[in-house]
């Protein structure tokens, strides 16, 4: 090797104690964690049960996938999925916009703004499914329900993210328009909202995605959807079926993560 | 008809200089038609009742009254289950972590220059990425038991498949002027990949493996509910018995551990960017 390699090589940066370091944490961390995994073997079921999940989703019951007569086949549980996430999107939305306008500190007075963020924080902590456990035992079991959920669980992010758009709203398109004369209206018409606009689509959108994911797993509490034909298919011993449900959830979400990219991407770079 | 005509077809501008300029049709048009035919007929599927809203809706906020002030002499017995389901997350974050980057590797198309393979591996990933967790926590309960393991192996399952994803998105963006510089001195691929792309995604790739960390925390949280360790058990039980003063100091002790969990995990990401 050359001089020059061998010289720069000697001079290489001497960070063994970062390595060994972060190596030593790891290791502790797995030392600590480990205890807590029990692992009891496979139970008597367990290979049979993997290998017709993994065969229903590779080699999916096309009987079951395309029977569009009945509502417990596929077709008619994936739009009921859709359904609930479509309408839990758009009611969640709305429901944040009053909460992100509170929320934005070029809005409202500081402490205003402080106790709104507090509280899209504290809905945000707690995963769909909680809010799923409570509305059951309000408004009952069925797929209203679960688009109620979703309602009320979205606002938490959906806010958040709104509150990062409308912080970085230009005042200096609002003062324009102000010294050109326009009035109020005119000025939140032509001023803030085609700066809000595609951001809160783009966001609505990428929400949409989450409830989507979010709607197949309410199902599990009652709250309408794929999920409780899910479980109900693996608890009665139908694996191959239960293959097949999992094979049209997920041709459902790669399609809507597909669109939702494309209509995002074409948002961001504009229409 | 006058704004109909106006609504689709705007009466054209005359501008200082003379110049006619013909507005665009707006997308209101088309959207705001869609969107009233898409929520009626969402409504009329998911059989939406304004009744029942109006007549239990309080229900709802009658519940998180009684979750207020939570029954504070509950917390010793939370504070096992939510040990176990921090460290159910720790354990499976760093699993899946782990294994993620040898398949990012392998599905990187500016490392693997075979298509069909590279292809694969990227199908069957993003087949399996988009269940969500707690499907993978129920089937998992079914193969292995009742117990923390299912509950582990669904994480590990989950940061494995989405990691994989966010880093081979990272992999394919960075300089591969070193890798090439590697790799013509005689060094194989696998090889110079350790040597020159891994140190250019280290701090990404903790970064994420952290972001990570903080939704599997949150997660973890519900996956008891399908008997896969954790928390979520609780949870479940007490909201049967109508304990809501117990489940208010659940969801209070979630929400502290969530939030320190978040501030160091940002702490730590604020330093590595």
């Amino acid at each position: 090797m050359s001089e020059t390699v061998l010289k720069m090589y000697k001079k290489r940066p001497k960070d063994w104690i970062v390595k060994w370091g972060s190596f030593l944490v790891i290791v502790l961390l797995i030392a600590v964690s480990v205890p807590y995994v029990d692992y009891n073997g496979l139970t008597d079921y367990g290979q049979e049960i993997a290998k017709s999940i993994i065969f229903g989703i590779v080699k999916p019951d096309l009987s079951l996938l395309f029977d569009f007569s009945t509502t417990e086949a596929v077709p008619y549980l994936l739009l009921e999925t859709a359904c609930i996430a479509f309408l839990g999107t758009l009611v969640g939305s709305v429901l944040a916009l009053p909460f992100a306008f509170l929320s934005s500190r070029n809005i409202v007075p500081k402490w205003v703004a402080t106790i709104g963020t507090f509280f899209i924080t504290v809905v945000r902590t707690f995963p769909a499914f909680v809010y799923g456990l409570m509305f059951i035992r309000v408004t009952g079991p069925g797929p209203f329900t679960g688009a109620l959920t979703l309602a009320v669980s979205g606002i938490g992010m959906t806010a958040k993210l709104y509150v990062e758009t409308i912080e970085d709203l230009d005042k200096g398109i609002i003062e324009a328009l102000d010294a050109s004369g326009c009035n109020a209206i005119q000025k939140i018409r032509y001023g803030i909202i085609p700066q809000l606009m595609s951001n809160f689509a783009s966001i609505t959108i990428y929400r949409f995605e989450i409830n989507v994911k979010n709607a197949s797993i309410l199902g599990l509490v009652g709250a309408g959807g794929i999920g409780y034909p899910l479980i109900s298919a693996i608890g009665a011993f139908r694996w191959s079926d239960a293959g097949t449900l999992l094979f049209g959830l997920i041709v459902l979400v790669l399609i809507i993560e597909y669109g939702s990219g494309r209509l995002r991407r074409k948002l961001a770079t504009g229409i | 008809m006058k704004w109909l005509k106006n609504l689709i077809r705007p009466e054209p501008l005359v501008l200082g200089n003379g110049k006619i300029v013909q507005p665009k049709m707006s997308i209101m048009v088309i959207l705001v038609p869609i969107f009233t035919v898409a929520t009626l007929f969402s409504a009329y599927i998911i059989e939406f009742d304004i009744f029942i809203l109006l007549r239990r809706g309080y229900q709802f906020f009658v519940i998180v009254g009684r979750m207020i002030p939570p029954d504070w002499s509950y917390f010793p017995e939370v504070i096992g289950p939510l040990v176990e389901t921090i460290m159910m997350s720790i354990f499976g974050t760093l699993l899946g972590a782990f294994l993620s980057l040898p398949l990012a590797f392998l599905s990187s198309d500016n490392i693997i220059k075979n298509k069909v393979f590279l292809w694969t591996n990227r199908m069957v990933v993003s087949l399996f990425r988009t269940l969500p967790i707690l499907i993978f926590a129920f089937i998992l309960k079914y193969i292995f038991g009742i117990g923390t393991f299912a509950g582990t192996l669904a994480i590990a399952l989950f940061t494995w498949l989405i990691m994989t994803k966010m880093l081979y998105e990272i992999i394919e963006t960075v300089d591969m002027g070193p890798f090439e510089a590697i790799e013509s001195s005689g060094a194989s691929r696998l090889r110079a990949f350790i040597v020159s792309i891994i140190p250019q995604i280290l701090g990404q790739y903790i970064s994420i493996a952290l972001y990570n960390f903080e939704m599997n925390v949150r997660s973890a949280a519900i996956l008891g509910y399908v008997g896969a360790g954790g928390i979520g058990l609780l949870l479940n039980e007490k909201l049967g018995w109508r304990r809501y003063d117990q489940v208010g100091l659940i969801l209070f002790a979630l929400l502290v551990t969530v939030y320190v969990i978040e501030s160091i995990s940002r702490l730590i990401r604020t330093r590595l960017s």
